[in-house]
């Protein structure tokens, strides 16, 4: 009797151990591209920086009756006469898209890096060296501005390389290898867009170029990444060599033009001096106002407070001064700002389960891929059902990261140039049920943030639109929820976040795409 | 009252406000036949150093971090050889320092089965041996992806420890060790890093193992004994440099201390608990002292009528 007792544990135990633990990514779901349309006239539309899609010479390939081509082929069968496992989910990895791989890849290194650094013992703060990526602290802080750059930079190029590189597909007008030689299997779904220079690698070079600059310290992981890819292509019958060779070459080059604008656009000096900051302060003094103050022990200077000036890619910054820039905080002695104040006390002294969910579902706080992150997340889980081209894709993407970084340089004008205090600054009773930034409460960087990702995005799939402003509005609430932030704080960060992201829009209706 | 193992449940929730698994008892004594024991405790546990992975550190935007547990817990005597125990706890949160909101809730709710399956004299003394089951599940919906201020992990666990108790005259020794399986969690939040990206709210929890030892004086419903044991997370990773712990952290705890059991002279059937504890080494967990106390009453549920002496044997 006691020994079914016994064997009814073990039993138990065992069906607990082997009762799945097996989680479902969601990345590893997103099925084969089957664009919707191949936009063979995508050579056409307007690129960001490059003057135009032949800025960039790629050389005519060889034909593929001669030898050389045919070696290529019999390296893609070699490939897949001893096909492995591993090979087999690498080729369906990356068949979800090139563009959409990337996306993740740097997704994660925001992720990897999105960690503030630990203090010198003398209570001072060291910064990451981009010359020493390496030592601690690592190089980058991958904090939301940082992230925000990141990924516009590298998805800014990605669209201009690819313009290009479909510029060249129709010129040339190669096909893939599994349709000039049928005794190659295609491991992926066929396609008629022609396959030289491969679309795949145009964003391993332009991507990989970019992030020698961005994640200098991560060339291991990234080249491994590419290194995958590449094989990928040749093992899916996709592409032979000389596909991959010209793309990277053309991606490589396009980068060029972004690695220069990115080292000229004033974010290298983003995070200003001591000087600076105790004259932010004084400003701030002088104008009658309550100046910000950092609440971390020991006082963290404030995050990269002169990234407000960093050059922005869909307005001028006048247009951004005069257009964007929200009106004045209330200020700190006004009774609306002390109304704001207890209306944040209070969410802070009872929070509801349902208001901490809300707080946490869009914290995207320390080592997590950022709030431009979790709207470049949102938009791959649409895109995905939306069958769009690789290269619609890299536009889509475009637009969206650029509104996210210009978002960035508005909320950070507004930050910076008004210093307002945050809610637990004014009345210490205010503890937070998420992490405190450490930079100026108005505007809410998270409202801008949804806020131009939502416009964007509505536009790009209307039939979300409505979905996108709800999930706007929440992402901004959850930081008056989480009692870091004031409601003018997030209004404010809202309506210009909308307001970048239609220019966004001016710039989506006029890129030839549509 | 048998209650010693929710201590070091207690202990590990107070350093990282993580929730163990298997809150059983972890003695080596039995409820008799039909007697039911139940009472509050009442435990504090605090924590200014930590381990971020194997670095000692202390953190000047959290100050102390302290937990406050009430308990209720119960155990009944099926047989003299069976008994089974719940417990559960409400637990608050607080950091001293800093602007993290400190967590207030009910945190799991613990049953156990107890067995002695053996028990034979061995020259003057007398050898036991246990075998224990037990399972957790939380009793509200707290988030467990706010450390260090959650109150618990989250997870369902379901622990089996075998455990085996000699006692010779009024000197004791109990051993014990036990393996806890642990559920995936759900966080409020759709991605999240670990070592890699996970795109899922989903996280998988390592399993655990723990030993416990204790020796001391036992005699006529009294104890007093030292202990020393240990969790140990079987997988999981290290909080980064700087970052803050995630439940799915490598947690380790090794903890020594003191219980105390004394039952009054004029109402044997009621007792007084009471420990203190301090942790000697540990991993991604804070280095917690804390103590406990409680009061515990043993009620005679057979029909037959009974006094209520039985209760020297529990």
């Amino acid at each position: 009797m006691k020994k079914i007792k016994i064997l009814y544990i073990l039993i138990i135990v065992l069906l607990f151990q082997s009762c799945s633990k097996d989680i479902n990514d969601q990345s590893e779901e997103f099925p084969a591209l089957q664009p919707a349309s191949l936009d063979i006239n995508a050579g056409t539309w307007r690129p960001v920086l490059l003057t135009g899609p032949t800025e960039f010479p790629v050389a005519a390939p060889i034909a593929t009756t001669t030898p050389d081509y045919i070696a290529q082929v019999n390296e893609i069968k070699s490939f897949q006469a001893n096909v492995t496992t591993k090979e087999k989910n690498s080729v369906k990895y990356w068949s979800a898209g090139a563009v959409l791989r990337w996306n993740e890849i740097m997704r994660e290194l925001v992720a990897l890096h999105n960690l503030p650094p630990y203090q010198n013992p003398d209570g001072t703060y060291p910064f990451p060296s981009a010359n020493n990526p390496l030592a601690y602290p690592q190089f980058p802080f991958a904090n939301p501005p940082y992230a925000a750059r990141a990924y516009a930079y590298v998805a800014a190029a990605q669209y201009d390389a690819l313009v290009a590189a479909w510029h060249y597909k129709t010129l040339y007008n190669r096909a893939a290898p599994y349709t000039v030689d049928p005794t190659v299997t295609a491991l992926i779904p066929k396609s008629n867009l022609p396959s030289y220079p491969s679309e795949d690698a145009v964003v391993i070079g332009v991507t990989t170029e970019l992030l020698k600059l961005l994640f200098p310290g991560d060339q291991e992981f990234i080249q491994l990444k590419a290194e995958e890819h590449r094989k990928a292509r040749i093992i899916a019958g996709a592409n032979v060599r000389s596909d991959l060779e010209a793309g990277e070459a053309l991606g490589k080059a396009v980068a060029q033009k972004f690695v220069t604008r990115a080292r000229g656009d004033r974010a290298g000096a983003a995070i200003g001096n001591q000087t600076l900051w105790t004259q932010m302060e004084n400003d701030a003094i002088t104008r009658g106002e309550t100046p910000w103050i950092s609440q971390e022990t020991p006082k963290r200077p404030p995050m990269l407070p002169l990234f407000g000036r960093v050059r922005t890619w869909l307005f001028d910054s006048l247009t951004m001064v005069t257009t964007i820039r929200p009106v004045p905080p209330p200020s700190t002695s006004s009774q609306q700002f002390k109304d704001e104040v207890a209306e944040i006390y209070n969410y802070s002294k009872n929070p509801t389960r349902e208001q901490i969910r809300i707080a946490h579902f869009w914290a995207d706080g320390l080592s997590t891929y950022t709030p431009p992150g979790h709207w470049n997340a949102i938009a791959t889980e649409d895109f995905v059902k939306q069958n769009f081209s690789e290269v619609r894709w890299a536009r889509n993407m475009g637009l969206l990261n650029m509104s996210l970084m210009d978002a960035a340089i508005a909320c950070w004008d507004a930050k910076y140039f008004y210093f307002n205090p945050r809610p637990s600054q004014i009345d210490p009773r205010i503890k937070t049920t998420t992490g405190l930034p450490n930079f100026p409460a108005y505007t809410s960087g998270h409202s801008t943030f949804s806020g131009a990702a939502a416009t964007i995005l509505g536009h790009i799939v209307p039939a979300r639109a409505t979905a996108y402003a709800d999930m706007a509005k929440e992402a901004s609430e959850s930081r008056i929820y989480g009692a870091i932030h004031y409601r003018s704080d997030c209004v404010k960060g809202l309506e210009a976040g909308n307001k970048v992201g239609n220019y966004a829009i001016a710039r989506a209706r006029t890129d030839g795409a549509e | 009252m048998k209650y010693a193992y929710i201590l070091l449940v207690i202990a590990i929730t107070a350093i990282t406000n993580t929730k163990v698994n298997a809150q059983t008892d972890i003695d080596g004594v039995m409820m008799e036949k039909n007697a039911f024991c139940i009472g509050p405790m009442a435990g504090y546990s605090s924590w200014k150093n930590y381990w971020e992975g194997t670095l000692k550190r202390e953190n000047l935007n959290l100050g102390k971090v302290s937990t406050a547990m009430y308990n209720i817990m119960g155990n009944y005597g099926i047989t003299n050889k069976l008994n089974v125990m719940f417990g559960l706890p409400y637990v608050k949160t607080k950091a001293s320092a800093g602007q993290l909101k400190g967590l207030k809730g009910i945190q799991d709710l613990s049953f156990w089965i107890k067995w002695k399956a053996y028990s034979q004299k061995i020259g003057r003394g007398r050898l036991s041996i246990f075998a224990i089951g037990g399972y957790s599940l939380p009793a509200s919906d707290y988030t467990a992806d706010f450390l260090p201020m959650s109150i618990g992990l989250e997870s369902k666990n379901l622990s089996l420890r075998g455990m085996a108790d000699f006692q010779m005259g009024i000197w004791f020794a109990t051993i014990s060790g036990t393996y806890v399986g642990r559920s995936n969690i759900e966080l409020d939040r759709t991605a999240y890093y670990t070592t890699e990206m996970h795109y899922t709210n989903e996280v998988k929890m390592p399993d655990a193992a723990s030993f416990n030892v204790r020796a001391g004086y036992r005699d006529k419903g009294a104890y007093a004994e030292l202990f020393l044991d240990n969790w140990t997370t079987l997988g999981g990773f290290d909080i980064t440099r700087n970052n803050m712990p995630f439940p799915s952290n490598e947690m380790n705890a090794t903890r020594i201390g003191v219980n105390l059991k004394y039952p009054m002279p004029f109402l044997p059937q009621l007792s007084v608990t009471g420990n203190v504890f301090t942790t000697i080494a540990g991993r991604n967990m804070g280095q917690a002292s804390g103590f406990n106390a409680g009061i515990f009453y043993v009620i005679d549920l057979s029909k037959k009528e009974k006094t209520g002496s039985d209760n020297s044997k529990k």
